[in-house]
């Protein structure tokens, strides 16, 4: 599989003596929205981390639009495309919405320290550039009229919106996200969720998903890979896992 | 949106005009102000800059450097021993000259100590800035000192005697240029990508980082600019006073630190009012005489109870509305 934009290889991580992932292959093709289940502990966010290079793989690889990026800086990642929520928003809680949205500009953050120290012509019109799109995406979020308050004041629902406009405002190609609908009501998964398949469409996205919310994960992934204590015991399209003996074992349970 | 073209020329006549200004104004204090009155008001500038430096490290990035006092010596050394050897050689000026014609090496001088300053300060955060918090701040306080003990040792610029012989070109107009450039340049900086940069590492790290913010350059980045403007102040300061290494004890470190602090961390208004309120403080308490540290540090106390997020916390002061149009930066919409 050549065309996929991410494929990770026999990737193991181990910390001392446990092995949180091993031998993981997981191949993502360009568009895919793909889920990532397991119960807690199996290791669904270490597999974010070793993607976005904050742990490195003790063994294997990891190819983003074929190039190797396994024991690369987290920012550097990040600027080659990727970009992640997590678990619990990690906003920039004493900034701005609007200063949040900003800071992930960075595509279109070219001027050196001169031209910003000097305010140069290349400076002012990337500033205003950098402040159009971060209106624009705030306003898709429906969070236009939040953009001066700080990010600490928003209501939980907002932040886990705000989270995932920032992480797009990184213009990337792959997106995971971190159980993006915990700690939401029923109402406002739905409200999240038809966000984010219409942003898919727009942005041209691949998303790989980790959520504990079976109706979501069921309802909008086309691929659900699970993951027990580090291994991939199954993997295919939501009726074939719902129906996947060992998955039901392992962590569905028998009552469907 | 309003876009104003950039216009250089425009620039140019404004920058003039503040030279003149500050030229102008410096005239006008030395024979209207008594000169203990002046010289308060050179330190004050002085503390002004190197507030303003420390609070982009302390304050806005989030790191804790207790060593700025010794970029401050290097800045003031350096600058110091290229005045006094480099400059009678290499531009057949005599350190006794003052003027026009001593006004360009003195330009390089400072421009020398800044960039020395600035060097020093990328070798000690290279390694250091992969540190944080109480290590971060047990490294520059280590730096501080051996500079000091280095220079104490070194012959040629005087070692413990001090450095003599330097001569007294600093006044009040070259303190306030070295405060409105540091203000202007960190101010700018603060409105661009890169100053936000710098405050999303003070809010989260990590996730500065997984939004493609190369954390650890851009510590570096901001630590090699506040020994910049240290250097500057030392610079500065070494052509006003006499030099001696006593002048940049931890004590001295502490003290900008307090002013950053009290004035509110992350908050440039807040330095300056810091820098300025702290210098002004001790001498107004001159009257207690022997009670006056005792008071000092009540004050202190008293002003951190009651605010302890600095006078303005991470706000501004914002100037009065036709003041703020001069001088809103052209061209860029404000949020």
């Amino acid at each position: 599989m050549t065309d996929a934009l991410l494929e990770l290889r026999d990737v193991t991580c181990t910390f001392g003596g446990l092995k949180a992932v091993s031998d993981l292959n997981l191949d993502l093709p360009h568009g895919i929205l793909a889920g990532l289940i397991g119960p807690n502990g199996a290791g669904k966010t270490t597999v974010f981390n070793l993607i976005t290079g904050v742990y490195a793989p003790s063994a294997g690889s990891i190819v983003f639009e074929g190039k190797p990026i396994q024991g690369k800086a987290t920012s550097a990642i990040a600027r080659h495309g990727v970009a992640r929520t997590f678990q619990s928003p990690r906003l920039f809680a004493d900034l701005t919405c609007l200063d949040n949205v900003r800071i992930a500009c960075h595509t279109h953050a070219g001027a050196g320290f001169l031209d910003s120290v000097l305010s140069t012509p290349r400076s002012v019109d990337e500033e205003n550039e950098i402040l159009l799109r971060a209106d624009a995406l705030l306003n898709s979020f429906a969070l236009g009229q939040y953009r001066g308050q700080q990010a600490r004041s928003l209501p939980y629902g907002q932040q886990r919106r705000l989270e995932i406009a920032r992480a797009l405002a990184a213009e990337p190609r792959l997106l995971l996200l971190d159980e993006p609908a915990a700690g939401l009501n029923p109402q406002e998964t739905q409200e999240l969720m038809r966000l984010f398949r219409d942003a898919r469409e727009f942005y041209d996205l691949t998303v790989l998903l980790i959520e504990h919310d079976m109706k979501v994960v069921m309802g909008i992934c086309q691929r659900i890979t699970v993951l027990d204590y580090g291994v991939k015991i199954a993997e295919g399209d939501p009726d074939r896992i719902r129906s996947d003996p060992k998955v039901i074992e392992a962590y569905l349970g028998d009552e469907p | 949106m309003s876009r104003r073209k950039f216009n250089f020329g425009l620039r140019l006549l404004w920058t003039a005009g503040a030279v003149l200004a500050m030229w102008a104004l410096d005239r006008l204090l030395v024979h209207t102000v008594n000169p203990y009155i002046y010289r308060i008001l050179v330190l004050c500038g002085l503390n002004m800059i190197l507030a303003l430096s420390l609070n982009l490290v302390n304050g806005i990035t989030g790191q804790f450097s207790i060593g700025h006092a010794g970029f401050m010596a290097v800045g003031a050394y350096t600058s110091a021993a290229f005045t006094v050897y480099a400059v009678p050689r290499l531009f057949g000026v005599e350190p006794g000259a003052s003027g026009l014609i001593a006004a360009g090496p003195f330009v390089l001088a400072i421009l020398t100590g800044g960039m020395v300053s600035a060097i020093a300060g990328f070798l000690v955060g290279l390694p250091s800035m992969r540190l944080r918090g109480d290590y971060l701040a047990i490294v520059t306080l280590g730096f501080g000192e051996i500079i000091r003990v280095i220079i104490l040792n070194v012959d040629a610029v005087g070692g413990a005697r001090g450095f003599a012989g330097i001569p007294h070109l600093t006044n009040l107009a070259w303190v306030l240029g070295g405060v409105v450039v540091t203000y202007v340049v960190i101010q700018n900086l603060m409105r661009s990508y890169h100053g936000r940069a710098l405050l999303a590492i003070r809010e989260d790290e990590i996730a500065a980082e997984a939004l493609g913010v190369p954390t650890t350059r851009y510590k570096v980045f901001a630590f090699v600019i506040a020994a910049f403007f240290a250097g500057v102040a030392g610079a500065l300061f070494a052509h006003y006073t006499y030099l001696h290494t006593n002048s940049f004890t931890f004590m001295k470190s502490i003290e900008v630190i307090v002013m950053v602090v009290l004035g509110g961390m992350g908050s440039l208004t807040g330095s300056l009012l810091g820098a300025a309120l702290l210098t002004a403080l001790p001498e107004a308490l001159r009257f207690a005489s022997a009670e006056r540290l005792i008071v000092y540090s009540i004050l202190l106390i008293v002003l951190m109870i009651a605010r302890p997020q600095g006078i303005l916390g991470r706000r501004e002061l914002a100037l009065p509305g036709w003041l703020a149009k001069l001088f809103r930066r052209r061209g860029v919409e404000t949020p």
